[in-house]
């Protein structure tokens, strides 16, 4: 085995996090205290990629485009970048970002909708960027459908396609058969992103490691979507103990997410309740924060709301079915709690007895 | 029988096909006169041949040949279309334009149809922009609207190679007419493909941030009347609740948002119900069609079936 590259995507995926109101000051100490660990690629951008910026995510508190200039100017040895997921975002704003220095695109679509990212490898090549393909939501669809997928991502121009665990519904084989199927199928490189809502972002990884995965991700400490992701400062430890440590510095990483990072965060992700229901049911991570704000406003649990997504096979980015769900659930429990004066429903028989 | 314009279908594919059965099975005064392909053996030239339509394979030559035909749908590409409109307008032929190259003004019907009707050649922007416009519209009537945001959702099986290909077109020309006809000063526009099976319905969000207070009540009543008014065309469209009204924190300060969750059930006349995203793009243009087929014959003021 070899160590794999680490992206640490602290200032993308944590930006869920954060409501994405990541300021310019924290961006400058964080992607320093990276920088300084040796940590080859560091992705700035609205947790939902460019343009993310909106009602349905969360607008960003600081334009995104100022954070990854900063993040460009602060870097010294690490390569700066982004993610896109078209639909979302366009070449338009792709084209600012390379403008502003990025380096790194990362192409993010569903797991079965890779041909919609065939224009956006295009002018990610034109403009001279390294790419990688994002298959999120991969937990959906077996390994040799996402072998098929991959293929065409890499037919596009991808350096790299990432297995993407968005709802941290993965167990370490799933993501073993996923990793090696793309690795037999294809020629360019194979990286996976974890989520830890299941407790096993740490495991995952490495088994992705174990099956050839040659690019993972990180972020400081754990702070992402839902349960978050694999801590960049965990994955660098235990690649050292592994004896495949590929040159990050353990210590000065673990001071980044203690003093660095964990001060500013507003919480630490962990696998709790609503985390574990969102790995459970099989969905998307970010619906988390959402799920709750819509929960409380309707009286309902959040996890009455996730179970039914999942249920709906809702894929990524579709924040406004939460409240879809919220309506129809809400107006379903009024049917049963409000006939009492008349004829009492079964369920409220039984609940009388 | 009521005078009738004749028309020509242009592109024989999904959308030709369903257009075609839009027209015959409610013709108005529309005589559907030629449908007009590239592929001799494609379905929709196929099945226009067994229900009696004239055909041809040879793309627009046919309709050109034709001056008796005075209005033509246009179902191809934008690049074909492109090519087409100079050829159209030369010939003196009324183009709606199915496809994004936008090269007339654009029209949603209940909201400015009556106004482009001298125009040689008019565009129906998108799919999410025929769906969420009206809202748009039916908001900013009453209230200055700030901010629109619309979030499209479409069952994978209903988004073809020409929405996949070109996926950015559909962000910007939809945001666009969200600004153009909704009256938003700011538009933005979102896509996602779901591939469940069953094939979702296609949903469509408006997120709207009003530019001053206003009356929760006026809002209300001017959306029910303009979904009311697009029914007429697309009876399976509907919203699934009244509109929310939300706080949330937007770059104008916290403001109370208002969310409308828009489902559209295709009429299911060739493609499947589920594509409501397809359905309500044929649905206008015959609608569209009907309007300029009545200025045409110097009918006026007709309600428009």
């Amino acid at each position: 085995m070899r160590g794999p590259r680490v992206t640490d995507t602290t200032l993308r995926d944590g930006s869920h996090a954060m409501k994405h109101q990541f300021t310019r000051e924290q961006v400058r100490q964080i992607v320093q205290a990276l920088d300084a660990a040796s940590v080859p690629v560091i992705e700035v951008t609205h947790g939902d990629g460019l343009a993310g910026s909106s009602i349905q995510y969360g607008f960003s508190g600081t334009p995104e485009m100022e954070l990854i200039e900063t993040a460009r100017l602060e870097a010294s040895r690490a390569k700066i970048a982004v993610l896109l997921i078209p639909g979302i975002g366009t070449r338009q704003e792709l084209r600012e970002a390379a403008q502003r220095g990025v380096q790194v695109v990362r192409i993010a679509t569903h797991c079965t909708e890779a041909d919609i990212s065939e224009q956006h490898f295009g002018l990610a090549k034109e403009l001279g960027l390294e790419t990688v393909g994002f298959l999120m939501m991969a937990h959906m669809r077996p390994p040799e459908f996402l072998a098929e997928q991959a293929a065409l991502m890499e037919s596009y121009g991808a350096d790299c396609v990432y297995i993407v665990d968005s709802a941290g519904a993965m167990l370490p084989d799933d993501v073993r058969m996923r990793v090696r199927a793309l690795k037999e199928c294809l020629s360019v490189q194979v990286g996976f992103h974890a989520h830890n809502n299941l407790g096993l972002a740490i495991g995952n990884t490495l088994a992705a490691i174990a099956a050839g995965a040659d690019q993972v991700d990180g972020c400081l400490p754990g702070l992402g979507a839902g349960a978050g992701n694999a801590p960049t400062e965990l994955i660098a430890a235990v690649l050292d103990r592994l004896g495949i440590n590929p040159g990050l510095d353990v210590f000065k990483l673990m001071d980044a997410a203690e003093y660095v990072v964990a001060p500013i965060m507003p919480y630490q992700p962990i696998p709790d309740r609503d985390a574990i229901t969102i790995g459970y049911a099989g969905v998307y991570s970010t619906f988390l924060l959402h799920a709750r704000h819509i929960a409380a406003e309707f009286g309902l649990d959040p996890r009455e709301l996730l179970v039914e997504l999942g249920r709906r096979q809702a894929v990524a980015g579709q924040e406004d079915w939460i409240l879809d769900v919220a309506v129809d659930l809400a107006r379903a429990e009024q049917k049963v709690a409000c006939p009492r004066s008349g004829r009492a429903t079964d369920r409220d028989e039984r609940s009388s007895q | 029988m009521a005078p009738q314009v004749k028309v020509a279908i242009l592109g024989s594919g999904n959308i030709g096909t369903d257009l075609m059965y839009k027209i015959l099975r409610d013709p108005g005064h529309l005589r559907l006169a030629l449908m007009a392909g590239i592929d001799a053996d494609s379905e929709g030239l196929a099945r226009a041949r067994a229900l009696g339509i004239p055909t041809s394979h040879d793309g627009i030559s046919a309709v050109l040949d034709d001056p008796e035909i005075k209005i033509v749908f246009d179902a191809t590409s934008a690049r074909a279309h492109v090519r087409h409109a100079p050829l159209l307008r030369e010939a003196g032929k009324i183009a709606i334009d199915l496809t994004p190259a936008a090269r007339g003004p654009y029209v949603v019907p209940p909201v400015n149809l009556g106004q482009h009707l001298d125009e040689p050649n008019v565009n129906l922007i998108t799919c999410g922009g025929q769906a969420t416009i009206p809202l748009v519209y039916a908001v900013s009537r009453v209230t200055p609207v700030r901010y629109a945001e619309i979030v499209s959702t479409v069952a994978s099986r209903s988004a073809g190679p020409g929405t996949r290909q070109n996926i950015d077109e559909f962000t910007f020309t939809t945001a666009r007419g969200l600004e153009a006809l909704g009256g938003a000063e700011q538009g933005k526009a979102i896509i996602i493909l779901n591939p469940a099976e069953p094939p979702i319905l296609m949903r469509n969000t408006v997120y709207l941030v009003p530019a001053v207070a206003f009356d929760q009540e006026a809002v209300i009543a001017s959306v029910e009347k303009m979904v009311a008014d697009v029914q007429r065309y697309v009876p399976g469209y509907r919203l699934k609740s009244p509109p929310v009204f939300d706080r949330r924190s937007t770059p104008w300060g916290e403001r109370v948002v208002i969310a409308m969750l828009l489902e559209i059930r295709g009429a299911g006349d060739f493609l499947p119900p589920y594509a409501g995203n397809l359905d309500i793009m044929t649905a206008a243009a015959r609608q569209v069609g009907e309007l300029f087929a009545q200025h045409l014959l110097g009918i006026r003021e007709e309600a428009v079936a």
